[in-house]
């Protein structure tokens, strides 16, 4: 695990918390406790009102695919040896939508609108990222 | 009050795209481009009191306008950076009308040059698409690209075959265009669909090439640019839109921003899409050409695959299309790509299309396109 070369997420204190909640194998994302928002990415403001009084609570993690790509040829050379590999947007039960990528489900398989989970990828000591697979 | 009517493109200057990054720096490709553009408008160096440019990926810092002033030895009384990405130097037309018709200036310059980048001299991208994007893999423009052809072909039905057409028609352009990096052979639909598959839907004929060019063109007042030695091609519609970065946050993949930005055009030309004579939308793929289409109102939403099936879009056909050849066979060098659209459009109104001019083109559309989707500037030129 400590020889992981592809990008990793440099967490700031605003996005803390995802990262955490990942690292424990849980998804959470953040809502606005002034209009009911459930906000995805992390924000200081709610990206609706712009109220700055979000709080983080855990989702079902539970969601459908919005659109996908397969890379055929590396999207950055550290992707070189996954190719190919699915690069996808889900949209979230709860409705924002966040780019993952798409394991365990052979690529002829894939199709827009599948009901997908999130499925959590320790990548180094560190870091753990939120994947998703078929549900 | 609008803009309309009231400046014109007088003159421009374009670099052949050249595939590696050649033996010339951006501010180099500059200061060509600029000499040549104000000689083409029968200017003086001395007449030019704006200045707007884009930033070059190979030499990137903050404060460009300057750097660039400093390089040319100009004084400008109104400049500034347009950084709308592709969709930058559609972005120049307007605010260089608007500068001139708020009497900050008279004529101003709009410049870009850039040279193919390598990697490492890529600037940094927005630290969210890092943090939430990259990590998985979606980085850059080719699989955002791709997440929204593969909506558009869940939505809609567009077919492989139809994206492909568009590849394959503006070719045929490029074959009449001798600055074109890909302009000595016709290619059909089967080439762009035997081409290497990158992100699954597109192919590798479907994506522009990063190359090394430059551009420049001209604005002054529709009244000073009668004095030039071409027919005056006058601003008569923008619209601008925007809303979002990372292609995941977009309120949709497959309506763009470019249906704000065209309706606002339209409406400032007081004109609809039916009256043009050609059209040059950005096209750093095949899908952007569809969607494009469909969202500045040529054909219905979602009709765009089969409305480009249905069209010749050669500069000789029933819908001329990126007479240039489009970026897809043009290429792409940096922010010279989105200027070559306006500048093909003045080209062609001026009647200076050569082998590739479009039989009697007195007005049409240019659309500019920055980052996925996320920048969008429409134009309707006219003489």
């Amino acid at each position: 695990m400590g020889d992981y070369t592809k990008p990793l997420p440099h967490p700031n204190e605003v996005s803390q918390p995802f990262w955490d909640a990942a690292k424990r194998h849980e998804l959470q994302i953040q809502r606005c406790n002034a209009c009911g928002t459930y906000i995805f990415y992390p924000r200081e403001a709610c990206s609706e009102c712009l109220a700055a009084d979000l709080i983080w609570i855990p989702v079902s993690g539970r969601g459908q695919l919005y659109s996908y790509t397969i890379a055929q040829a590396p999207t950055h050379p550290a992707f070189t040896d996954d190719v190919p590999y699915v690069i996808a947007i889900i949209e979230l039960e709860e409705g924002p939508h966040i780019t993952t990528n798409l394991v365990g489900c052979p690529i002829e398989d894939v199709t827009i609108g599948m009901p997908v989970v999130a499925a959590f990828e320790d990548v180094s000591a560190e870091m753990t990222l939120v994947k998703f697979r078929p549900e | 009050m609008s803009i309309k009517g009231k400046a014109a493109i007088s003159g421009f200057a374009e670099m052949a795209p050249q595939k590696g990054a050649g033996n010339i720096t951006p501010l180099g490709i500059i200061a060509n481009m600029a000499r040549e553009a104000i000689a083409d408008a029968g200017l003086e160096k001395s007449d030019i009191d704006g200045l707007l440019t884009g930033w070059a990926l190979s030499d990137y810092s903050v404060l460009w306008p300057s750097v660039v002033a400093d390089y040319l030895q100009i004084r400008p009384a109104y400049f500034n950076q347009v950084e709308l990405g592709g969709a930058s130097a559609a972005g120049m037309v307007w605010r260089a009308a608007a500068a001139i018709e708020a009497g900050m200036c008279n004529t101003v310059l709009c410049v870009v040059g850039d040279r193919r980048a390598r990697a490492r001299q890529m600037p940094p991208f927005p630290s969210i698409e890092a943090e939430f994007d990259a990590p998985y893999g979606l980085i850059a423009a080719n699989p955002g690209y791709a997440l929204i052809a593969q909506r558009h072909k869940y939505e809609y039905g567009t077919t492989a075959e139809q994206m492909a057409k568009v590849a394959v028609d503006q070719r045929k352009s490029a074959c009449q265009n001798p600055s074109a990096l890909f302009g000595n052979k016709e290619i059909d639909i089967d080439d762009v669909l035997n081409s290497r598959m990158i992100v699954d839907p597109l192919h590798l004929l479907e994506i522009v090439s990063p190359c090394t060019g430059g551009g420049a063109f001209i604005v002054t007042s529709t009244e000073r640019a009668k004095d030039g030695p071409h027919n005056p091609v006058v601003l008569l519609g923008a619209g601008e839109a925007g809303g979002h970065s990372s292609i995941t946050h977009a309120r949709s993949l497959t309506t763009s921003l470019v249906k704000p930005a065209a309706e606002a055009a339209f409406h400032m030309a007081e004109v609809s899409p039916q009256d043009m004579d050609f059209v040059q939308p950005y096209d750093c793929y095949t899908i952007t050409v569809i969607v494009t289409l469909e969202d500045a109102g040529f054909c219905e939403k979602g009709e765009g695959g089969r409305f480009v099936a249905d069209h010749d879009l050669s500069y000789a056909g029933d819908f001329p299309c990126n007479t240039h050849g489009g970026q897809l066979s043009f290429g792409q060098p940096g922010l010279a790509g989105g200027m070559s659209h306006v500048i093909e459009g003045a080209r062609q109104l001026m009647g200076r299309g050569e082998g590739r001019q479009v039989k009697d083109a007195s007005i049409g559309y240019v659309n500019g396109n920055g980052g996925i989707m996320a920048e969008q500037c429409s134009l309707v030129l006219g003489v």
